[in-house]
């Protein structure tokens, strides 16, 4: 089987807000200083779930594809070094500032040129904007059925074995194939590749296309294409000062805590 | 400017959900004289209707096959909905279903959707939703392209419509094929009371270092009281297998706003506060000074929780 995974690079989630700016100039992140970007989490443990269907089936290929800038290759590199077998990454300034729409058609288009894709695995959404909708547009982009939010993806069945995450449970499902799936992180931890991996993925020539080589027009993509206009980032605002509770012992600190709650008559 | 808006609505036992009845009240804030209507799907939609209050017409079927959400059967029928209704703004509920019914719903429209979203206004005359990004470190104001508008919306972003239902009903195309199937359901939510419904909700984190450590926080909760407290996790200390994902706070999570909010040994990541920056108090017990978590609570006790919750448990059983 054929496995693409969508693999994208964002700035670091876990970057303490205290080192989070935004550019209100622009409605852009300022890249926080000495923080390096990273695979978005979710498509590390996409990556995983693909390569474990590509273990379990002798002669599966797993190809990881990102829209970005010069820098996501080292988005694609990173899933080569976990055992991917192929990366591809669209690299056009056509592609820039696109919303979740331009990014699924690209990617789709990417998809179809790749030709003999059987799966797409997605992350349940990018941890930067936090959307969740450019696995199920590449489904829609293909006309394929989507399982989104899978804590397990198997081959068997009609085509994949998917337990979702919902509200208050997990759901199981099965698709036929070719089929989309989002994977969440109650999954597991994507495995870390060990340097030898590293150091192979390192010499992979990443193969870059651009607008032209997937049959778009320029006008398609990118900000040109796009549906949503980001009118405004804005950081919210924060409440008051935290009021520490005074006292010598945990005892006189919550004695402090209950009667406070009690005089706001929150209690 | 007039506008036409179709509420996606959810059934819970035969009733409009919470969530559908706040969608219901935000489109009649922004119809100015439009028609607001709403979707209906699955055992009791037709009787559901009366219950819609806000809406003015209510497109329905009862095929119990639409209980259980499948995306292939819903989209055509919530696609002749809007062909009737022709709305200018489509609202969704930002659940499970409504997760998969935005992108799919929007890409079949020729539009496109903002995911997730707390506020959607007229801004002299255009639709402006503001979502959270950046894992809640910022918020992000969308207008739309194309029509018709189309955002989910998390719950309690509005207020629930109150007053008369649907006078009107239209029927809907009853369940076609699915290629995907629902094979079976386990639930995992906890018995008793339910995190978003809870006046108080106590969390456990990593800083607990063990499963162990959420008996402390259990009975807290209990010494709160069963009736108004349950328990909520970080998703560090769900990933790490000490709590179920039913009970996780946080973006990726479940999003609560009680009346109190208690983290203990949670750091505070914006992407655990996007899930509870909706309590009216927010307390944390973190043994750390500098802990972000502090940039947001109203009230704190720093020192190490195995002290700190056991002498809260004695002070709330004193209540
Ligand atoms: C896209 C994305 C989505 C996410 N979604 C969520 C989500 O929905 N919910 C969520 O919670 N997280 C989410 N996260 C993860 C989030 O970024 C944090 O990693 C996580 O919230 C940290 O959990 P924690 O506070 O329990 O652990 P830590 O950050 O490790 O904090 C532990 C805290 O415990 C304190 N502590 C340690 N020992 C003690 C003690 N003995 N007594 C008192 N205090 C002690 C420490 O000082 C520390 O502050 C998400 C991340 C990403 C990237
Ligand atoms: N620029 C991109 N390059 C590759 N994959 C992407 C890109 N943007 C989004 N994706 C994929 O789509 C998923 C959901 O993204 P989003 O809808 O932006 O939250 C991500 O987890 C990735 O798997």
């Amino acid at each position: 089987m054929h496995i693409v995974v969508c693999a994208k690079q964002i700035p670091d989630p876990e970057t303490p807000p205290s080192a989070f700016r935004i550019d209100a100039a622009t409605n852009k992140v300022v890249p926080a200083q000495g923080i390096a970007p990273v695979l978005s989490q979710f498509d590390g443990i996409a990556a995983e779930a693909a390569l474990r269907i590509k273990e379990a089936n002798a002669g599966s290929k797993v190809t990881v594809i990102s829209l970005g800038a010069d820098s996501a290759a080292a988005a694609i590199k990173q899933v080569l070094a976990m055992g991917a077998d192929e990366g591809v990454l669209l690299n056009d300034p056509a592609f820039e500032d696109g919303d979740s729409y331009t990014t699924a058609k690209a990617l789709a288009a990417a998809i179809k040129k790749l030709g003999d894709v059987e799966a797409v695995f997605c992350g349940r959404q990018a941890a930067d904007w936090d959307m969740g909708q450019v696995g199920l547009l590449i489904a829609e982009e293909l006309g394929w059925p989507a399982s989104i939010i899978a804590k397990s993806v198997t081959t068997g069945g009609a085509g994949l074995q998917v337990q979702r995450v919902l509200a208050d449970g997990f759901e199981n499902a099965e698709t036929p194939l070719p089929a989309v799936v989002t994977v969440s992180n109650e999954f597991g931890e994507p495995r870390y590749p060990k340097l030898p991996q590293i150091m192979a993925a390192a010499k992979k020539t990443v193969t870059q296309w651009k607008t032209g080589d997937l049959g778009l027009d320029p006008s398609q993509v990118g900000a040109a294409g796009a549906r949503l206009k980001l009118e405004r980032l804005a950081t919210p605002t924060r409440g008051a000062k935290v009021e520490l509770m005074e006292g010598d012992t945990p005892q006189a600190q919550a004695a402090a805590l209950v009667a406070r709650l009690r005089a706001d008559k929150i209690l | 400017m007039a506008r036409n808006i179709l509420v996606v609505g959810e059934l819970s036992g035969g009733q409009p959900t919470p969530t559908t009845l706040e969608l219901l009240n935000g489109a009649a804030g922004l119809a100015a004289g439009g028609v607001v209507s709403v979707t209906l799907l699955g055992t009791g939609a037709t009787a559901a209707a009366a219950a819609a209050a806000g809406a003015a017409t209510a497109y329905v079927n009862d095929d119990a096959t639409y209980d259980t959400f499948r995306a292939e059967q819903w989209l055509p029928a919530l696609g002749a909905a809007l062909d009737q209704a022709n709305p200018d703004l489509v609202l969704i509920p930002q659940s499970a279903s409504g997760r998969e019914i935005g992108p799919r719903l929007s890409h079949r429209r020729n539009t496109a959707v903002a995911m997730d979203c707390i506020s959607i206004v007229d801004e002299g005359g255009a639709l402006k939703a503001t979502r959270p990004a950046y894992g809640g470190n910022a918020l992000a104001t969308y207008s739309f392209a194309t029509a018709p508008a189309m955002a989910t919306v998390r719950s309690k972003s509005f207020d629930r419509a109150t007053g008369p239902g649907a006078s009107t009903t239209v029927p809907l195309p009853a369940a076609g094929e699915s290629r995907t199937l629902v094979t079976g359901y386990e639930a995992s939510v906890s018995e008793g009371l339910q995190i978003q419904d809870a006046p108080v909700v106590v969390s456990g984190g990593r800083g607990l270092g063990s499963a162990e450590g959420f008996q402390l926080i259990e009975a807290l909760a209990a010494a709160i009281g069963t009736d108004k407290a349950a328990v909520g996790a970080s998703r560090a200390a769900v990933d790490l297998g000490w709590y179920p994902p039913s009970q996780q706070v946080g973006l990726t999570g479940k999003v609560v706003s009680p009346d109190i909010y208690i983290a203990i040994a949670i750091s505070g990541a914006s992407q655990h506060l996007a899930g509870c920056s909706g309590a009216k108090v927010l307390i944390a017990v973190n043994r750390d000074p500098d802990a972000n978590i502090w940039s947001f609570a109203k009230y704190g006790i720093v020192g190490d929780y195995k002290n700190v919750v056991p002498a809260l448990i004695e002070e709330f059983k004193k209540g």
